[in-house]
């Protein structure tokens, strides 16, 4: 069962806690953009995972091997495809996709490798963004998004609205999906989708390919 | 069966010769009745595989690291070599504490097939003849060295080594072990290889080799006979090898345009500069400890390497099923088996859903990176072997 409510300050992200919940034990588990491996050590710790990570930064996935964990240095966009169709229970990106070139292909590599995709994004329809936006004319700097335009590597940043829009065009369908604010705090489920946009700063999604599609 | 020196061979020589023959180190003996059948459909026995070991083989026989060596290398991985007298070729990386833990692990290190150092090898005396194979020695794979390996490991009694290991030919072997017996191999670590033998490399091997046989000592391959050594071939042989194992950087940073001894051009075809006299004594050095057609043998067995080829030109279907843990390593500086060339071992080890880890280590080295004591690819090796271990139920 998801917890009202996360431990705010305890070691884990929120987003990452949120996840493992979502994740069977003993599940096979790709963690694309895995960074320092800070997930797939909770999830093999909670959850018994047999995990594989992908990082784009050579230190990282150095500092993940070296901390004995199944990773290689590569990146969401170029290295999917060679992945074989559902070669894991769930492949998961973790504020990732937003630095995607290709989002929707991405999306639709990870339901194909995993029978479960699971994705946490920045909601970029917080009110606070929007209030930003609306009041200083420029693009928003915030403790999720902290930095300029020029400087972010986030190339394709969305609103939930808008994923749950490419969620229908990649033919999957939403298992379960739970936004959240920095503080760890979980937006009640009965919370319409535009309430959800309004006030979530973060949200994950826990998706699978329509049957017979 | 000894070689009875001949009188016109230096001491190195002989003493290079009995170790091709009768190795300081342990040898196991297949008799001519457990021949090995290789790759170009001939039958060799009877062999010798020499080999040495370090640590203690533990109870249930879960603890052997085997180390697949590259080219010019031998089974003195981490003792004091019998001709030289040098440390191990790998003393930083294995021994009692270091990455490859002879307190924990079984290391086993053989002499390749083809080798110089007291496995069966051209330099070896062929019991038919009572002289040496010399070119008579049927030229051999990878797929070859590996099979004389699995002989030794069935001899020692190890159903599954925990881990095959090895660098640049021995990585060649590590990926030809995980290939064709991954219920054997519990983890396999490439690293500084490739699956195949680039064109390029081909190129500078056939240098080498045209090096040796254009020396008139190499006589037709017959040398030992003729108390001659081909030492000039095959040192162009090796200082030509050797720029391949280094970088432009490194060499820029160690020697630069410096000067030897004088600091003045000498207008002649004296080594003036110090590149030029290091290389001279990687060559010179290199002659004293390694045997001429033991060199061309290993250099085609690399050539011909292919192991996508073997497998219907899809390298992946080279490892459909494995259940081996994978991890390779390549070097940025590298550029003899570049990076790209290790990514497609790790492209092809995806497609069949392997539980491999990939990492490019940051090195000025070049290809010899693997053989230098670089603490992120050790933190790398100590690392995925303590989480490998701790799978395989290894104590700590």
């Amino acid at each position: 069962m998801l917890k009202a409510v996360i431990p705010p300050h305890g070691p884990h992200r929120v987003d990452h806690l949120l996840i493992a919940e979502m994740v069977e034990a003993g599940a096979r588990v790709l963690d694309v953009g895995c960074g320092d491996g800070e997930l797939l050590q909770l999830l093999a710790e909670t959850k018994a995972t047999d995990g594989r990570g992908v990082e784009l930064s050579r230190d990282r996935v150095n500092a993940c091997v070296t901390r004995g964990l199944s990773v290689i240095q590569g990146d969401a966009d170029r290295d999917l495809d060679d992945y074989p169709d559902q070669a894991f229970d769930y492949a998961i990106l973790s504020l990732t996709i937003q630095a995607t070139r290709h989002p929707k292909t991405v999306l639709e590599n990870l339901l194909r490798i995993g029978r479960y995709a699971i994705v946490s994004f920045p909601n970029f329809g917080h009110w606070r963004i929007r209030m930003e936006l609306l009041l200083t004319g420029r693009m928003p700097q915030t403790q999720n998004l902290p930095e300029a335009w020029y400087a972010s590597p986030d190339a394709h940043l969305c609103t939930i609205k808008d994923f749950a829009d490419l969620v229908g065009l990649v033919d999957a369908q939403v298992e379960a999906a739970v936004a959240f604010n920095t503080s760890g705090r979980r937006l009640p489920i009965r919370h319409s989708i535009s309430l959800q946009n309004l006030f979530g700063e973060k949200a994950v999604f826990l998706l699978r390919k329509r049957h017979g599609s | 069966m000894n070689t009875a020196p001949v009188k016109s061979f230096d001491n190195t020589t002989n003493a290079r010769l009995a170790e091709a023959n009768t190795p300081s180190s342990k040898v196991l003996h297949l008799p001519e009745s457990e021949p090995l059948r290789l790759a170009c459909d001939q039958v060799l026995g009877p062999i010798a595989i020499a080999y040495e070991t370090y640590g203690a083989l533990n109870a249930d026989k879960s603890n052997a690291v085997l180390i697949c060596h590259a080219l010019t290398m031998d089974q003195y991985v981490a003792s004091e070599h019998p001709v030289t007298k040098k440390p191990g070729w790998w003393e930083a990386m294995v021994g009692p504490g270091k990455p490859i833990d002879t307190d924990r692990f079984f290391v086993i290190c053989p002499n390749i097939l083809g080798g110089c150092m007291g496995s069966t090898g051209p330099a070896s005396i062929d019991p038919k003849t009572g002289k040496p194979y010399g070119l008579n020695f049927p030229v051999i794979t990878i797929g070859d060295m590996v099979h004389a390996q699995v002989r030794l490991i069935d001899h020692l009694g190890i159903d599954q080594i925990f881990c095959v290991i090895g660098g640049s030919m021995g990585g060649m072997q590590v990926l030809e072990w995980a290939s064709s017996h991954t219920d054997r191999v519990f983890c396999a670590v490439p690293v500084a290889t490739a699956a195949w033998h680039s064109s390029q490399n081909i190129a500078f091997h056939e240098v080498g080799r045209q090096a040796v046989m254009a020396d008139p000592d190499w006589c037709g391959g017959d040398y030992h006979s003729h108390g001659k050594v081909p030492k000039n071939g095959l040192a162009v042989a090796r200082m030509a090898a050797h720029i391949t194992y280094l970088s432009e950087d490194a060499l820029h940073q160690k020697f630069g345009r410096s000067l030897q001894e004088h600091s003045k051009l000498t207008f002649s075809f004296n080594a003036d500069f110090q590149v030029e006299s290091y290389l001279r004594h990687q060559g010179s050095t290199f002659v004293d400890r390694f045997d001429a057609n033991s060199y061309l043998y290993i250099t085609r067995a690399m050539d011909y390497f292919d192991l996508g080829a073997e497998h219907g030109d899809v390298l992946a279907n080279a490892f459909r099923g494995t259940k081996t843990r994978y991890c390779v390593v390549s070097f940025t500086s590298d550029w003899l088996y570049p990076t790209r060339e290790s990514r497609e071992i790790v492209q092809a080890l995806n497609a069949v859903a392997a539980n491999v880890s990939f990492v490019e280590i940051e090195t000025n080295d070049g290809h010899d990176s693997f053989l230098l004591e670089e603490p992120e690819f050790f933190a790398t090796i100590r690392g995925f072997l303590n989480a490998a271990g701790v799978k395989r139920g290894l104590k700590v």
